[in-house]
């Protein structure tokens, strides 16, 4: 650290802070938060790689900045704190706002302490001596610029969506459909048996989105309880949210923004290489969930997407296809890195698919009727009947 | 024979204070409570129960007398050995919420030395009798904390110390308790793997309810000793704590029934000479 003695010293209100860690929690297998001055930027991402958040507070979301002792030298100190030490501090929330007046935090590179002061009711001080490690600049690369698609809407918009899906949900896939539907659906394994998986739709109306420009078609799959640690943060705040993404395989971004905070959640999205050989055609038949594992390999690229009896876009050029069950097959492999982002010049953070994730088809053929002869060479059962008969 | 008669109401903080976290998991055998044994000490001002706990430490529950409808102790002082998880179990035969409009009504009989205790329960009209087999009382360790030996004593409003206490960082070993008539006056630190943290009363504070500190004195407690002492804060109103020239531990907690009438916990314990010096 050089002579640099000083620390930094800023003094917000501490709930937003507290709200920030708890979001941060979600990310799963975190284990630190980087703190990097002269901003407060609290950013984690976890052991796999495949999750990124970065909280932002400008100066301006502090009452009191200041930088104590000689100017820093070129190398700012950034310092690295256990995820679960920092949440320690922010422990029971609901009392956070009634009871703490003040946070105070310092930073004291010499003695690698990140000190937290609480100021409460009746004069009680808790302080909290947070020992840190140097750490290596922790930073994603994404450029919400580069994303095809983006949607805004309100925190409780999303929030309210996400709450049909069962807590333990790993992941959910949002797709946009004809007439600028949006929607949200449960992702089913490939392992899980096709009749017997439960599938939750929803959709979003236009209208409930304050921007919607999506590609038409477009569909990602990401984690859901990532998503839902920033939905409470998003709602709390009182902001709108923003998700920008592009095609499946790159990186989804969430972001919050006002003139005090801006936060970002970058996730990665399953990918499919052959998603985007063939726009995804229409049928008029609802929901479904996701062949099996045994489908032959030399199928077409095509897909059908299950869509709500409702026109689909021009230009598919393709009349609609009776029911057919049809899928991209899965290759086995393992989850691929995605591909190489440019990197600054010192690490960035590389997005990789969520692991033990096969990549898969997101793509659903229609469910047949029981005793409905089956239009495609190699049918593939999707939905068993209650009485077994295939 | 001694008998004690009371509104069942009075008695029943003890369970919640002696019974076990449902939230705490431990390896050990389900047991409601911690302790296995307590003393069970009456004489003509007061009943006492003493908890067995680990060497170093004394949890004991303190009904005066006054608080009885009917307390008629012929003798100075009657002391027996009794199961504590029995004891719980049969005073909370009716459940353990008090449930409003139906009071319980609680008689403890002890005839005498090899007699059982009996308890007579009796609520909503039904009654219960149980009979506890007692054993020769064992020697207590007796901390010897006399008011006269007391330099530092402080009594807050249990409101205040209940979160900080819910919160310690349990992966330090220690509980620093530090009191001065200087800054920082009373002081709670922990020293845990996350690094320190301190908690910190001033004494003009709303929630400092008296404040004398002659002396500065820093003592160490080990944590796993105090913890079981936290359910009686949640309880309590008020606690008293006090260091003595030894650096032992007293507290004190007053807890309030419905009816006004107040039992007290107390607690003792030995300073940690073991461990090292942490860093700050």
């Amino acid at each position: 650290m050089g002579g640099w003695g000083g620390g930094h010293l800023w003094t917000p209100p501490p709930s937003p802070l507290g709200l920030g860690g708890d979001t941060l929690c979600p990310v799963r297998g975190v284990t630190s938060v980087c703190v990097c001055p002269p901003q407060l930027s609290l950013r984690a991402v976890n052991s796999s790689r495949s999750a990124f958040a970065s909280f932002l507070f400008a100066p301006l979301f502090f009452q009191l900045y200041e930088a104590r002792g000689p100017p820093p030298h070129l190398e700012l100190c950034r310092c690295k704190v256990l995820m679960k030490s920092f949440l320690g501090v922010f422990r029971s929330l609901p009392s956070l706002e009634k009871t703490v007046g003040k946070c105070l935090i310092l930073l004291k590179p010499r003695a690698s302490r990140l000190v937290v002061q609480l100021h409460c009711k009746y004069g009680v001080t808790k302080t909290h001596n947070l020992t840190f490690q140097e750490c290596e600049r922790l930073q994603a690369v994404f450029d919400t610029q580069r994303c095809a698609s983006s949607l805004c809407a309100p925190a409780r918009v999303l929030a309210e969506a996400v709450v049909h899906f069962p807590q333990t949900l790993a992941e959910v896939t949002l797709a946009a459909g004809p007439g600028g539907k949006i929607s949200l659906r449960n992702h089913v394994e490939d392992e899980a048996e096709p009749g017997k998986t439960m599938v939750t739709e929803l959709w979003l109306a236009e209208d409930e989105f304050q921007t919607a420009a999506v590609a038409p078609g477009s569909r990602i799959t990401f984690c859901l309880k990532e998503f839902r640690g920033l939905l409470t943060f998003a709602e709390a705040s009182n902001l709108p949210l923003t998700v920008h993404y592009d095609v499946p395989g790159r990186p989804v971004i969430f972001t919050l923004e006002d003139a005090v905070l801006e936060v970002h959640l970058v996730l990665a999205t399953l990918s499919d290489p052959e998603s985007n050989l063939q726009p995804p055609m229409a049928n008029g038949v609802s929901h479904l969930p996701a062949p099996s594992d045994e489908f032959a390999d030399d199928l077409g690229s095509y897909m059908i997407a299950m869509e709500p009896p409702s026109t689909y876009e021009e230009g598919s050029g393709v009349p609609p296809i009776p029911p057919f069950p049809l899928c991209i097959p899965d290759p086995a492999e393992s989850d691929t890195e995605e591909e190489e982002e440019e990197e600054e010049e010192e690490e960035g953070a590389v997005l990789g698919t969520p692991p033990h994730k096969k990549f898969r088809s997101l793509f659903f053929g229609s469910v047949l009727a029981p005793g409905e002869p089956s239009l495609a060479p190699t049918l593939e059962v999707l939905a068993e009947d209650s009485d077994g008969e295939y | 024979m001694s008998s004690l008669n009371l509104p069942w109401h009075s008695f029943e903080p003890f369970p919640r204070i002696l019974s076990l976290d449902p939230r705490e998991k431990s390896s050990a055998p389900p047991s409601r409570c911690p302790f296995e044994w307590a003393s069970e000490q009456l004489d003509r001002s007061k009943c006492k129960i003493i908890a067995e706990t680990p060497l170093s430490s004394s949890l004991s529950f303190l009904l005066q007398a006054e608080i009885f409808q009917e307390f008629d102790v012929q003798e100075d002082s009657v002391t027996f050995r009794i199961n504590l998880s029995v004891l719980l179990d049969c005073l909370t035969v009716f459940g353990t919420s008090a449930l409003p409009g139906t009071p319980t009504a609680l008689r403890m009989c002890y005839r005498g030395y090899s007699y059982p205790l009996m308890l007579f329960l009796e609520e909503g009209g039904v009654v219960t009798v149980c009979k506890i087999n007692t054993q020769e009382p064992d020697e207590l360790l007796d901390f010897d904390f006399c008011s006269t030996n007391v330099v530092n004593k402080v009594i807050l409003q249990s409101e205040g110390l209940r979160e900080a206490f819910a919160e310690l960082d349990m992966t330090s070993e220690v509980l620093q308790i530090t009191m001065s008539p200087d800054k920082p006056y009373f002081r709670l630190s922990t020293f845990g793997n996350a690094g320190s943290a301190h908690l910190d009363y001033p004494r003009d504070s709303d929630l400092m309810e008296a404040f004398h500190c002659n002396q500065t004195q820093t003592n160490r407690y080990k944590i796993s000793l105090l913890k079981p002492s936290t359910k009686a804060l949640a309880l309590s109103c008020e606690v008293s704590i006090r260091t003595d020239t030894r650096g032992f531990l007293s507290l004190q907690y007053m807890i309030r029934n419905e009816d006004g009438q107040i039992c007290f916990v107390e607690y003792y314990c030995c300073p940690d000479e073991d461990i090292a010096e942490a860093e700050l």
